[in-house]
This record gives C-alpha cells, structure tokens and sequence, in this order.
C-alpha cells in the first residue's frame, strides 16, 4: 500500500488552447515510462475527434512516478479533465478525485472565460491551486500583466506562478516540485469500509466498459463484489490496474489511489458518473456527496439522409450510447424528414461531437434539425410538461404560460470589440448582471435566454469580436417567458421539421428572416411557391418562389447525348436527395441554414 | 483496313424497314482562333499535317463502320472545330470511303460547317465539287459589335457576302446566330432577325448564349430569365411567321429542309462518329446498342489511331437508352411517335413513364395517340421535364 503522504493526486485546468495537453505530455515523457515512440503528440486526447479539435471530451488519467529532490520516490496520478462548459459535471467529478490543481494560463493570451469557470470548478472542490504561466518562450508573452490579471481578475495570489513553456520543457522540473511541495497529500483510511468515486467510464472493444476510480477509504481488489451506491447494481471486480497512459494491470487500489477497473457491465450508461463504489458486504453507510445524474438541455432531430439507413442510424446510437451514457435518444418521425430521432444533449458542444462522430465513425449522413432547448409549458388545467420539440407545443388555447431556461453567461472581451458584445447579447433578450475591467479587457457576466445561443451565439460572438471574446455559460434557472411557436408552410404544407419557438417579440423578425433564407434555398418550380410563416392560424410573413420558366440546354446534338444524360442522372440523383413536400422538393440542407441564425 | 470492315451484301437494315439510314460525324478539331463561348472540342494549331489526317480519318471510317455494316448512308456531317479548314479533298476522300461500306440514300445530305472568315468563292466551289451539298454557317451575330465581343474573326458584311455566296453555290444553306448576348434587348433582337430572315434561308439554328464553366466568359452578365423566355417566345413567332417554324429548341426550317443529320440523333438513329472526340450511336453486330467515343486530345486520337486505337465503345442499358430517346425526342416539336419508340426500345411509353409524373406536367407535356411531346412552354424548361419524367 502506497504511503498516502507520497501520493498526489491533481488536475490540469486551463481555457482551450492554452497547453493543457502540452504540459500533460511533457510530464508523461518526463515520469511516464513511455518510449520515445510511444510518445504521440498528445497522448492523452485519444479519440481521433479529441486529437483534431484539440479539446478533451473524454477525461482519462495516468500514473506518474516521480522520484522528488527530497529523494523520496512519488506517486502522482494527473486526471484529464474535459475543458469544456457542456461536461461540467464531468469535470467536478474529476476535480472530486483530487487535491490540488495546475491552472494554466497562457502567457501572452491572458485569462480567458474558460479558465475563470475551471477555477471556480476547482475552489468548489476545495483544490489548492498552482498558477502556471505557460507559453513565456513566445515574443508576445507578458508574464508580467498576466500575473496582474490572475490577482484582479480570479483574485488568486499569483506571485508563485511558475514561468514556463511546456512545449520546449522550460520550467517542468519546478511543475514537479511544487506538486510534491505545494500540493496536499490525500486523506483516506484503508481499515474503513470501501468507498470509491466513479470519476468516468468508457467502452473498450476488447474489455467492456472500463470505470475510472479514486478510492478515498477502504481497499478495491480484484475478485471483491461491489456495489454501486446509487444504481444498486452488483458487479464483481475482473480486472483492476492503472494507466502511466499504458495499461497496466495490480492487485488493489488503495486510498489516495486513481485507476480502473472492469467489471462485466455491458453499456456505459450503466456506471453513473459521481456514483460510489463499495463493498457489496461490509458496504459504506453514505455515498461520497455530490452525485446529479445527467440532464439533457439541448434537443435536436437526427435523420438520415437517405431514409434506408434509419436500422444504421439506430444501430450507431446504440454503438455510441455505450461511450457516452450522457445524450439520450428516441424514436422521431417528421412528415418531412421521414423516421429519425430526437437526441438530448449537455450541451451545444456535446451536440456537435454526437453528430460528427456518427458522421465520422459510422459513415452516416445526417439531417439534423434546428436544436432546441426544454420548455416547461404550464397548461390551464394545472399540469407542466416539458417540450422538447416545438412540434409537440400544445394549443395556444391550453398553455397558461411557458418557462425557458436561462443561462449564466461568462464573456471575456477586449474593450475595443465591448460595444459590440454587448449589443449582442442585448438583441438576444441578454441581462447584464455584472461589468468589471481588467486591464484592457472587460469581463461581463449576462443572464441570456438558453434559445437564444443556441444556434449560433458562439459564432456570431466570435465574429463580432474578431475572435477575441471567450464565452462560456451555465444553465442558471427558469423563467416565465412569452413564447410562440412559428409554422413553416411551403406551398401551404406547414413542414414541421422548420417549426421553432421564439420569444413573441422577435417572432416576425425571425420569421421574415427564415421566409427570405428558404426564398434562395429552395430551387424553382414549374409553379409559384408561396412561403408563409405563422403563429396559429395568423400569417406574419410570406414570400414567394416565382415559377421556373426557362432551364433548356440550348444546343444538344448527336455529340452530347452522353454528358447530356450523364449530368441529368447526376440532377435526378440529387433531386431524390432533396424531401418532398406536397408538390414541392426542398433541400436538405435547407432545414439547417433556414433556422440559422445572424447573417450569412 | 486495320478492323477489317466488309460490306454486307445484303444490305439489310438491323431496325426494319422504316429505318432513316445511319449518319456520319466527322469532327475536325482546328480552329483559326478559339472563341470565347466555346466549350468545345476545338484547337488551335500552326500547322496541320493534311496528309497524314486524312490517313488517320478514312483509318477511323474503316474501323466504326465495321460495327454497322449494310446501312443506308443518309448525312454526312463535317463538324468542328472548323472543318472548312479541312482540304477539300479529305472531304471527298471521306465520301467516297463512305460508300464503300454503305449504299447512299437517294436524299443524301452532305453538310460541311463553315465561319464566314475562313471561306470564300473558290473554297465553296471546291467543298461543291467534293460532294458537299449543304453549307451550315456559324455567323453568330449580325452586329459588328457583338461579333468583336463573342472574338470572331469576320464582321457583318463579310457574314451576308458568306451567306449569298453559299446560297449561290450550294444546293441548300442554314446558318446559326446566337441571341440572349449580353445587353440584348427584345428591339434590338427583333431588328436581327429580320434582317437574318431577309436573307431568305430555308434553315436557321438560333441558340441562346449560354457560358459554360469551362469558358473564359463566366463574368458576362446574361439577359435575366424573364428577358431570355421572351426573348426565345420572340424568336417562335417571327420565324414561325415567316414560315421556318421552330422543329427543334433552337432550329427553324422551311418544310422539308430540316437538317437530316441532327434529326437522326433528336430521332433516337444510328450514327457513326469519327475524328478527336466524335461520339457514336450504333446497334452492333451483335445486336447490342453501342455508345462509341473516339479519344478526346487530337494528339492521342491521332498517335493512338495509327495503331488501330480510335477510341473506346460501351454498351448503353435499355434504361439508359430510354433515357436518352426521352432527352433528344422532346427537343422536337413533333415529339416522339409511338410506333418509332416502340421499335427503337420494344416498350410503350406508358411502359416507361410514370403517370402521376406526366400528370404534373400538364401544360408542358401532352402524351396522346401520337405519342409524347413538349408544349412551346415545356421545351423552355425540358430539364426540369426531364429530371421528373423518367426516375429509376
């Protein structure tokens, strides 16, 4: 049993793109064991997804051993935490497991939104937090005025930030020093009854699911029976070891220590992020604090695209779900659209992975509808249901009124690009709730409508700032809002995969936007097309389609009977990609650029 | 003969007795200078061994017409590029190798495309002399200012001396204008084609400028489609009226002077192409149905050809050769007659289309006892027909 004073356990926190994954590797080659050809950029971001986004969706953890300048030899188990907003969860679980953190902050970037939330994370978790100021090799590092922000900004004494650059390896033996010398050791006791945080698990081909632990009392060997707290499942322990990232196997785990085991569990959504382990007979009378189990904020429809694939479709969300019990999914059917399902996601990023890893993974192509957040919709006679799909919006006439959920907006922008943020997320029903400089950026904190970013408020936010502002969010409450529910209708056919919910007072905007945009999307006819949207029964927006009438290849001889058929059959294949409704075909790709938001 | 072609002495046609006869395309891929519009199969060369083609054309001849022994020979194309270019006597050559694999058809048509800048008196006299019975002019435009911006190499005047020059000379003369040019408006079209109608052919080709992705005039601004369908309803009526009704999308002739070669393609006929890039269509010995493309790049067809190598040959499906009748057939005003779809696809239409589609197209599409055609309206939008009519 190893020595609880000689381990420690931390966490790397950082905002994207500000070498997390950088300073990780580095610590792996230096204490890793790992050959020089084993040492991949970024070892910890192993899915293909990970690697090219460069964020961290899935956290993973290794064991490093590390022989101090007191001589005496370290256990440090560095968990990887997923970076973003959507896996919050996830992330106070993986902070959970451990003591004390690296925050690290770009030297030349300065703190951005996702730091600020991480290191709220991390004080949540009671961490003891080491600033690391990375990337000071760069011509443009200020280590100087970073240092100051970290202390106005995060209120955090940044006078022991360590200088380095994880990608030269300046400054890396100081990292491992301050982690033996300024981190906490864990607590535990071996003799108590067993309790071990479930910090994360995943599907393996060969091994089934494989649950991530951080033991804080007892001792896990391989053999025991246990219990999961929270589902009550029973499994027995078949294989128990460590990553150093390898995957190596031992006979226990003991307090303070961070591994794996399996256990014969079938499907991930089976092992409940922030359950607790123990033993099925001497079990622990309380779990550890702090289980939530999963709740989906974002919506959308995935069809596919040619409808033969809905088995596939199905077959991949089934593959999918047993790496990720954190997006539910059910069995949709559109009138446009055909057979599909409605997916609940953590979040808007969570909802990209999802699709582009069934895009990607199970070479599938996908129509996906418009996302759309939960509404709580109080009826008239006393009962709430929750909306997922404006296609469900009950009639008007039965809804007494309707609640959105509303988020915590965090926004770090420079004060040039201030103005425009700001009016932003004013024509986004956005609330300022906070406004505060730091140097010569502002850090403003809005209450904003969830509906109203989900679409495309990252992007525009992006654009308005010239890629400046950093945003992250989180889910805040509910709130009464005058919400309505806008039909398409082409050609007088409402298509119900354009339906959206909008609040009343942006509702015409929106709607003469979405006309204008289908206008250009949707080809000519041989008829006019009118569009139309509506609230009810009332009209508040229509254009119209004029009637093709001229599309004939001029000259067309003998010599170009072949191209001539060649392109029509490429036309006509096209064509049945398109959906049709009533007499009219429509684009698929008309159903994602319709509903977007902003400019083009 | 390196494909060994022979005649058949029967002389039997594979289609019955109601057969046109087969066509035969001759591509000549020079040009003097290449125009900005065109996307075809055109260069431009210093020099060109006269010899040595003439060789390497009668070579292809030999070796396509073996596919299609004992036909009745009914046109003879010579295309381009710009084939009065050609020497006169590969024209006569080509001819008279013809019919040695086919007997002629009492009517035979022998047409050579011409520009008005690369031909005079003496060349009409000579291409005459060589069999050419019928002259197709690519004037283009009759507005030196038009003319100057689509890169001709002749003006107004020396496109009018062409056309009477031709129309002295040889037996029957359509030429082609393109309309719907930048800027065009209904008046100024409108005076052209009088002044083109005045000059009393018995056939003309108008086309509308259309710029394909692959020529130098993507950045010209089109007449808008409202212009061009009025533009084209114009057209119908003033050459309608001076009796050259519109046969096809975009040629007019006087009854009985239709071009007879494109009709046996628009028709769903056997033709044999040769030359750089020609394509075929012809029933094998076999029986099979044959889409034939001689290589593309001079160059290669030449190189290639000499060695017995002219091109390639792929059968079409039944599918794909309905396909293909459907696509050309209803170009024609007169559309496609039952008792001919029968026999080139052994089906009826009703076999083929989807009624509800048919349906649909109301006003743009009659199928009755005679058989399928397009309305005026429906020949403006025959792709958009097309797309919907036939879907496997």
């Amino acid at each position: 049993m190893t020595d609880l004073s000689h381990i420690r356990n931390f966490a790397i926190i950082a905002h994207i793109d500000h070498g997390k994954s950088t300073l990780a590797d580095r610590l792996i080659q230096r204490c890793g064991n790992l050959e020089e050809r084993e040492m991949k950029e970024q070892v910890l971001d192993s899915m293909e997804i990970e690697r090219e986004r460069g964020i961290t969706i899935k956290a993973q953890t290794v064991r490093l051993r590390y022989t101090a300048k007191n001589g005496r030899s370290y256990q440090f188990n560095l968990m990887d935490t997923p970076g973003h907003v959507d896996f919050a969860y996830e992330v106070s679980r993986s902070l959970a497991a451990c003591e004390g953190s690296l925050l690290v902050v770009d030297a030349a970037q300065g703190v951005e939104a996702q730091t600020l939330a991480n290191v709220y994370h991390a004080l949540e978790a009671g961490h003891e937090i080491v600033p690391v100021l990375n990337k000071i090799d760069l011509p443009a590092a200020e280590p100087e005025r970073v240092r100051q922000q970290i202390e106005e900004v995060i209120g955090l004494d940044a006078g022991q930030a360590l200088l380095i650059s994880a990608k030269t390896g300046l400054g890396i033996e100081e990292v491992l020093e301050s982690l033996v010398d300024r981190l906490p050791p864990p607590a535990g006791d071996a003799n108590a009854p067993l309790k071990a945080l479930l910090v994360d698990s995943w599907y393996d081909a060969y091994l089934g699911v494989i649950i991530l632990v951080r033991i804080k009392d007892g001792v896990l060997k391989k053999g025991q029976r246990i219990r999961m707290m929270v589902t009550e499942a029973v499994h027995q322990v078949e294989r128990i070891g460590y990553f150093t990232p390898k995957r190596i196997e031992c006979a226990e785990l003991t307090p303070g220590e961070v591994g794996y085991i399996t256990a014969g569990i079938k499907a991930v959504a089976d092992c409940r992020v922030g359950d607790t382990l123990t033993d099925e007979r001497a079990p622990a009378d309380t779990p550890l604090p702090g289980f939530k189990p999963h709740v989906p904020v974002v919506f959308c429809g995935l069809f596919p695209v040619d409808t033969s694939e809905y088995p596939l479709l199905r077959d991949s969300l089934d593959k999918l779900a047993l790496n990720d019990g954190s997006f539910s999914y059910l069995p949709e059917t559109s009138a446009a659209l055909g057979f599909g399902f409605r997916c609940g996601f953590l979040g808007l990023l969570h909802m990209e992975i999802i699709q582009e890893r069934l895009e990607r993974e199970f070479t599938l192509d996908l129509i996906t509808t418009a996302p759309s957040v939960v509404y709580r919709v109080h009826m008239t006679d006393g009962r709430t249901q929750e909306l997922h799909n404006p296609v469900d919006m009950p009639d008007p006439t039965r809804i007494d009124h309707i609640e959105e959920p509303w988020v915590r907006a965090t926004i770090l922008v420079p004060d040039s690009s201030l103005g425009a943020v700001l009016a932003l997320c004013t024509e986004r029903r956005g609330q300022q709730s906070e406004l505060t400089y730091a140097g010569s950026r502002a850090l403003v904190v809005y209450r904003l409508p969830l509906n109203e970013i989900v679409f495309d408020f990252h992007d525009r936010l992006k654009s308005v700032s010239r890629g400046y502002a950093s945003f992250d969010y989180e889910i805040a409450d509910y709130a009464v809002s005058d919400l309505v529910r806008i039909s398409i209708l082409v050609n007088g056919e409402p298509v119900d995969a354009l339906s959206f919910i909008t609040h009343r007072g942006a509702a015409e905007g929106r709607g003469r936007q979405i006309c204008e945009r289908l206008k250009d999307l949707i080809p000519r006819h041989l008829f006019k097309i009118p569009i139309q949207a509506s609230i009810g029964g009332r009209v508040i927006a229509r254009e119209t389609i004029p009637a093709l009438r001229k599309d004939v290849t001029a000259k067309c001889y003998g010599g170009d009977i072949t191209r001539k058929r060649k392109l029509l059959d490429k036309q006509k294949e096209g064509k049945k990609k398109m959906r049709q409704f009533g007499k009219v075909d429509i684009p698929q790709s008309a159903f994602i650029k319709a509903l977007r938001l902003g400019d083009e | 003969m390196p494909c060994g072609a022979d005649e058949d002495s029967m002389g039997v046609s594979h289609h019955g007795e109601e057969t046109p006869g087969i066509g035969l395309y001759v591509h000549w891929p020079f040009c003097v200078r290449k125009c900005p519009y065109c996307d075809f199969n055109s260069h431009v060369t210093a020099r060109v061994d006269h010899e040595r083609w003439r060789r390497a054309l009668l070579g292809a001849l030999d070796c396509e017409a073996a596919r299609a022994p004992g036909r009745t020979l009914a046109s003879v194309f010579f295309g381009g590029g710009t084939p009065s270019l050609m020497e006169p006597a590969t024209v006569a050559a080509v001819l008279e190798r013809a019919l040695t694999h086919w007997s002629p058809a009492p009517t035979l048509e022998v047409t050579l495309e011409a520009n008005p800048g690369t031909v005079d008196c003496d060349t009409f006299a000579d291409f005459r002399a060589a069999g050419v019975n019928r002259l197709s002019l690519g004037v283009q435009a009759l507005d030196d200012e038009s003319l100057h911006r689509l890169d001709r190499i002749h003006d107004t005047a020396q496109a009018v001396a062409a056309i009477v020059a031709g129309q002295r000379i040889f037996p029957r003369v359509s030429f082609d204008l393109i309309y719907a040019r930048p800027d065009q408006t209904l008046a100024s079209w409108r005076r052209e084609l009088e002044q083109a109608l005045a000059l009393a052919p018995e056939h003309l080709s108008l086309y509308q400028l259309t710029i394909e992705a692959g020529s130098a005039l993507r950045a010209w601004r089109l007449p808008d489609e409202d212009t061009a369908t009025d533009l084209y309803h114009l057209t119908q009526d003033m050459t309608a009226a001076a009796g050259l009704p519109a046969y096809e999308i975009a040629n007019h002739a006087r009854a009985g002077a239709e071009c007879r070669h494109h009709l046996i393609s628009w028709q769903g006929g056997e033709f044999v192409g040769i030359g750089p890039g020609a394509h075929g269509r012809v029933t094998d010995v076999s029986g099979a149905f044959l889409a034939t493309c001689q290589h593309r790049s001079p160059k290669t067809w030449l190189a290639r050809g000499e060695r017995g190598d002219y091109g390639t040959s792929s059968a079409v499906s039944s599918w794909e050769r309905v396909e293909e009748i459907l696509l050309m057939g209803l170009r024609l005003t007169a559309g496609i007659a039952r008792p001919l779809f029968q026999t080139l696809t052994g089906r009826t239409l009703e076999a083929v289309l989807d009624p509800s589609a048919v349906e649909c197209l109301k006003g743009y599409l009659v199928l009755d006892e005679a058989g399928l055609r397009t309305t005026r309206d429906g020949r403006l939008v025959l792709n958009e027909i097309l797309r919907q009519l036939h879907t496997k």
